[in-house]
């Protein structure tokens, strides 16, 4: 039986007693393409940061690739792009190429290239980070995460600060990662039509589990016309339907 | 006296030695702590380490010991730091604040009760590079052969952490076990450069050449190498001048310091000025 790449049960965690997330358990199988979806301070963050340690849930498991999160050590596997930067100053000494390398021992340059190449911002690659632009910084983050050719990437709104061509071309790619190499996505967003258009799993959060399933059944739920009306059913769904199924 | 004549002396060796050691580790230690905005740490930990001269000496100890003595004292106190940091209940710059004020307010008792400020207090409040001793020489080598090796071995986490606390947990570093060794390594080089600059200078060592050296917008590694180069020859500059002169040493090599991030941040805006012009 093949086992699950993320699973959670019962995961829990508040702020200060105030509820962030609550009871939230799923399994996001090899391959799949999950959207989490939600409105703002839903804790979509919390749920990635939960998944990766960076906030231990305070109640509950998480499993990655069948270990729990405690005794997880195969980082290497897996790609992450945070939502933005907590702590990068404009002074910060890194080079792009510096930065792309972050993290891995094993810093092979033909990846790194090739890395920074696919994100456009191979040429950049001896400037400093800190003197690029938002979305040039964002594009090296993306960088970052594909360079160790994960086979998790866990993507927490990651088009914020890139324009509507760049942004396309990143879906694009990711699309293309799941299809071809069959890296399995998680991909974090408030933007329902994006989910629509690329995802086939469907999380929607708002501190509870208000629906998960795939996003055919999403369409047909009630929770569907609940959140959005029955014009954006009609309009997101129609969107899905019309992009096909590749997988 | 012929410059060349100065080197002849035992003790002026001694303290070139023992000064380019600290100035090179205070300096790498530096860039993670200024990018980190844990600059004032060092002044944290200097008060600590009067707070801890000032009971080695009342016990009587030789000062021959006092730097050894005074080292577990400082690393408890930079843990004290850490974990009041990691309540989140109050802020760093807070926690290095309490800190230091204990220390400080220790140290003022403690010297009060062993009859005010004697000449050992105060060689270590204001510092005394030429008499550094073999036993704190052999200390210097020890703890910059340490850290070298620890920023060699740990320069992936340390420099993850450094970028970003977050994503480097979420690639699998322990950032607190690399914010504790951070934190000893700093201790260890407080009480150490103390006898350099003194402990009321301390923090100038750790903050100045990398503030210089990231003036230049170098990479990160080049940084750390650039920062140890303006360490190293604010240190020897500065020991040469003072003996020459008759100044103290520690505030002749914090001058020295202090000019060289002036010449470079002038040189910068001037090249910028050129640039627009």
């Amino acid at each position: 039986m093949p086992v699950n790449v993320i699973s959670t049960e019962n995961m829990t965690y508040s702020y200060n007693g105030v509820e962030a997330i609550n009871d939230i358990s799923f399994a996001v199988k090899k391959g799949d393409y999950l959207g989490i979806v939600g409105p703002n301070g839903s804790g979509k963050s919390t749920l990635v940061k939960n998944i990766l340690g960076i906030l231990p849930p305070q109640k509950g498991f998480v499993y990655l690739f069948g270990q729990p999160l405690s005794e997880f050590r195969q980082w290497n596997k897996i790609g992450y792009l945070p939502q933005k930067l907590s702590s990068l100053n404009s002074h910060f000494p890194g080079t792009v190429y510096e930065i792309a390398g972050l993290g891995l021992w094993d810093q092979n340059s033909e990846n790194l290239d090739t890395a920074l190449n696919l994100m456009g911002v191979g040429h950049l690659s001896s400037r400093l980070i800190g003197e690029l632009s938002y979305g040039e910084q964002q594009r090296v983050m993306l960088a970052r995460a594909l360079v160790s050719r994960p086979e998790l990437l866990i993507l927490d709104e990651p088009t914020t600060a890139l324009d509507p061509e760049t942004r396309d071309i990143f879906y694009a790619l990711t699309e293309e990662l799941n299809r071809l190499q069959d890296t399995t996505i998680v991909l974090v967003t408030h933007d329902i039509g994006v989910i629509g258009k690329y995802a086939r799993q469907l999380l929607y959060l708002d501190k509870k589990t208000v629906f998960t399933g795939t996003f055919e059944d999403f369409c047909n739920s009630a929770a569907m016309t609940g959140l959005f009306g029955p014009m954006s059913q009609h309009i997101i769904c129609h969107q899905h339907n019309g992009r096909g199924n590749n997988k | 006296m012929e410059l060349g004549e100065i080197f002849r002396y035992e003790f002026v060796q001694r303290a070139l030695l023992a000064g380019v050691f600290i100035a090179a580790v205070s300096s790498i230690l530096g860039v993670f702590l200024v990018l980190r905005r844990l600059s004032l740490i060092g002044d944290g930990l200097a008060h600590i380490t009067f707070g801890s001269v000032a009971m080695v000496l009342l016990i009587g100890l030789s000062p021959l010991y006092v730097t050894l003595a005074a080292l577990p004292l400082v690393m408890l106190s930079s843990l004290a730091i850490f974990q009041l940091t990691r309540s989140k209940r109050i802020r760093g710059d807070a926690a290095i604040g309490i800190v230091s004020s204990i220390g400080i307010a220790l140290g003022i008792i403690l010297s009060s009760l062993s009859g005010g400020y004697n000449v050992d207090l105060l060689s270590y409040l204001f510092g005394n590079i030429l008499t550094v001793t073999q036993t704190e020489l052999a200390l210097s080598l020890i703890i910059f052969l340490f850290v070298a090796a620890a920023v060699i071995f740990l320069y992936r986490d340390l420099f993850a952490v450094t970028f970003d606390e977050e994503l480097a947990k979420s690639m699998g570093i322990k950032t607190n076990r690399i914010n504790i060794i951070l934190l000893l390594l700093t201790a260890v080089t407080a009480v150490l450069a103390m006898k350099i600059t003194g402990i009321m200078l301390v923090s100038a060592m750790l903050i100045l050449p990398p503030v210089t050296a990231l003036q230049l917008s170098l990479s990160f590694r080049m940084t750390i190498f650039a920062a140890v180069g303006f360490s190293v020859l604010a240190v020897i500059s500065g020991i040469i001048v003072s003996f020459v002169l008759n100044l103290p040493a520690g505030g002749t090599i914090v001058m020295f310091n202090a000019a060289l991030l002036l010449i470079v941040f002038s040189a910068k805006i001037f090249l910028r000025l050129q640039r627009q012009f």
